[in-house]
């Protein structure tokens, strides 16, 4: 009856996202009455996530599971809920967890729900509130299954302590050779860059910003505030940004605590992509931009005279707060 | 090669999002629909192996009759066939069980669907066909190779990318970058003309239970006005002592 939850990490140290899924599992363990079962693969300190509330921690030590494989990954989390009887299975909105809960969830023919973004208003029948429409709406919806599969949206539910007793115990599941099907060939990651993923801060910047050369102070104002650089649709169209930046109802969703958007007019793709974001804020000389309506702090004015000053006084913040 | 480009018919994406019958359905009064973007570009992938390589691209959905302008612009596109599953899409695993079926059916090599649709956003379709047919399975696609029976595919990983190689039969969640947004075709006059002769299959569905069911929808809460501020000063300070994001 437990609630199980697969609590994500990089080089043997968890992400914060999984402490996020642990607290939200604890919150429904609660309503439940019954304990959190967290699933780790070559995962950080067990102890880390019970504080958050995990009162046992599965602990998958397996070389072949150094890289996500998502077939082999699903596999895991699969077998921990099955072996732990579980009714609900928490995962997280990360480019990994979406890629594998659709395989758990036919592996354990659970119905599954995404982008959640609260707890459930009621566990029988099970009711979940997750955004839809990206981000232009929410769907409340119930899942009939007696397994029920829950994709957390990041930042939703935030970190809640709740301390917990948690044992560790080792966790050997059976993988078979279909798992490994999808060898990886290689590996492209900037390791020194903040990704809009893990970011808790997003500057990004439009068709204002006139042309790529024009980014490095988009860059530095990042670099100071210790954020991901992002972009509209046009600029990653015409090829002055990657598209791996472009943000918006085609490209990726942000759900940062600050979102800060310097030379983009709003259109509603971009501002679909950004709903999620606590707090935005608008740079533009156009006051008419439909972005104003949508932020929450705006300046109106030319970006490459605000920008750089915005940057040199934000140093000097940081230097005095430091 | 044998293609499969799964087809969802969503609101384009400027549409105003708004729901009658007490907020439980989606209003689709002045919704223009179109072919879910993400699905799109996996509609060009396969149209590129059709005259690069040689394949027979086929195109399937699931839902009413309503949903055919949306096959019938992908066989203006270029695909050769059409399948419509005639039942509602109620939610995205039963979606899955009736596409799984189409393609068991068709013994597809290839089997194309966007990443998620950008109405639901369930990002699960491509993933559960895998599963349920027991194919190798890549999401967030941003490029594809198939040489025979082997194929490399580069995903989208958070802060990169990772390159991958794998076996047919394959399913591929694909995005923006299996091509570029400028490789996108309009339909002309002439394949206009081709999809009316095209066959639209209209297929009963296999039985299944919506394993989650909508209950209602909620619009976001109105948000309040904007505060405009005139110095950088203001504006790190109400980041800092009002909003206390920096």
């Amino acid at each position: 009856m437990s609630v199980v939850v697969y609590t994500e990490s990089e080089e043997g140290k968890f992400k914060k996202v999984a402490f996020e899924a642990v607290s939200y599992a604890k919150g429904i363990a609660d309503t439940m009455g019954t304990s959190v079962t967290a699933v780790t693969v070559n995962g950080g300190n067990a102890s880390e996530l019970g504080t958050y509330g995990a009162a046992k921690v599965l602990e998958v030590s397996n070389d072949k599971l150094q890289n996500f494989n998502a077939e082999a990954y699903a596999d895991v989390i699969a077998q921990a809920a099955k072996k732990e009887g579980a009714s609900v299975v928490i995962l997280t909105s990360s480019v990994n967890s979406k890629f594998m809960a659709p395989l758990v969830a036919v592996n354990l023919e659970a119905g599954y729900v995404p982008n959640v973004t609260e707890l459930p208003s009621s566990t029988s029948p099970f009711r979940v509130k997750h955004s839809v429409f990206t981000n232009k709406a929410f769907s409340i919806t119930e899942i009939n299954t007696a397994v029920k599969i829950i994709g957390l949206a990041k930042n939703a539910y935030g970190l809640k302590e709740n301390s917990a007793a948690g044992t560790a115990e080792a966790f050997a599941p059976n993988l078979d050779a279909h798992d490994f099907d999808m060898k990886i060939v290689s590996v492209d990651k900037a390791t020194d860059k903040v990704t809009i993923a893990d970011a808790e801060i997003v500057v990004s910047g439009g068709r204002g910003l006139k042309g790529p050369e024009n980014w490095a102070m988009i860059e530095e104002l990042a670099k100071t505030l210790g954020a991901a650089t992002a972009c509209s649709k046009p600029v990653s169209d015409m090829g002055w940004r990657p598209h791996s930046e472009h943000v918006g109802q085609t490209g990726k969703p942000v759900a940062s605590n600050l979102y800060i958007a310097i030379g983009i007019s709003g259109a509603i793709q971009h501002l679909a992509g950004i709903n999620s974001s606590k707090v935005k804020v608008v740079i533009n000389n156009d006051p008419e931009a439909p972005f104003f309506k949508a932020a929450d702090y705006g300046m109106v004015g030319d970006a490459f005279e605000v920008v750089p000053q915005l940057n040199e006084k934000l140093k000097e913040f940081k230097a005095q707060n430091a | 090669m044998k293609i499969l480009v799964c087809i969802s018919h969503v609101p384009d994406t400027t549409s105003k999002i708004n729901f009658t019958e007490g907020d439980t359905k989606f209003d689709t009064n002045g919704v223009q629909f179109v072919i879910n973007p993400n699905d799109e570009f996996g509609l060009t992938r396969a149209m590129w192996f059709k005259e690069k390589q040689g394949a027979i691209v086929h195109v399937a959905n699931v839902g009413g009759l309503e949903t055919e302008p949306t096959l019938r612009k992908a066989l203006a596109i270029g695909a050769d066939e059409a399948i419509r599953v005639n039942t509602p899409a109620t939610d995205g695993y039963s979606v899955a069980k009736q596409l799984a079926h189409v393609a068991k059916e068709g013994a597809y090599d290839l089997i194309i669907g966007g990443r998620e649709s950008i109405d639901y956003n369930g990002g699960m379709v491509p993933g559960m066909i895998a599963k349920l047919i027991g194919a190798n399975f890549v999401n967030t696609c941003i490029n594809l190779e198939v040489d025979g029976n082997n194929a490399t595919a580069i995903r989208e990983i958070d802060g990169g990318k990772e390159t991958l190689s794998t076996s047919l039969p394959l399913v591929v969640g694909g995005q923006k970058g299996l091509v570029e947004e400028s490789d996108l075709r309009i339909p002309n006059m002439r394949g206009i003309m081709q999809a009316r002769s095209k066959p639209l299959t209209v297929k009963d569905p296999v039985d299944t239970n919506s394993e989650t069911q909508t209950v209602s929808f909620q619009k976001p809460a109105p948000k309040g006005a904007v505060k405009l501020v005139d110095t950088v000063d203001e504006l790190i300070d109400l980041l800092h002592n009002e909003a206390k994001v920096i």
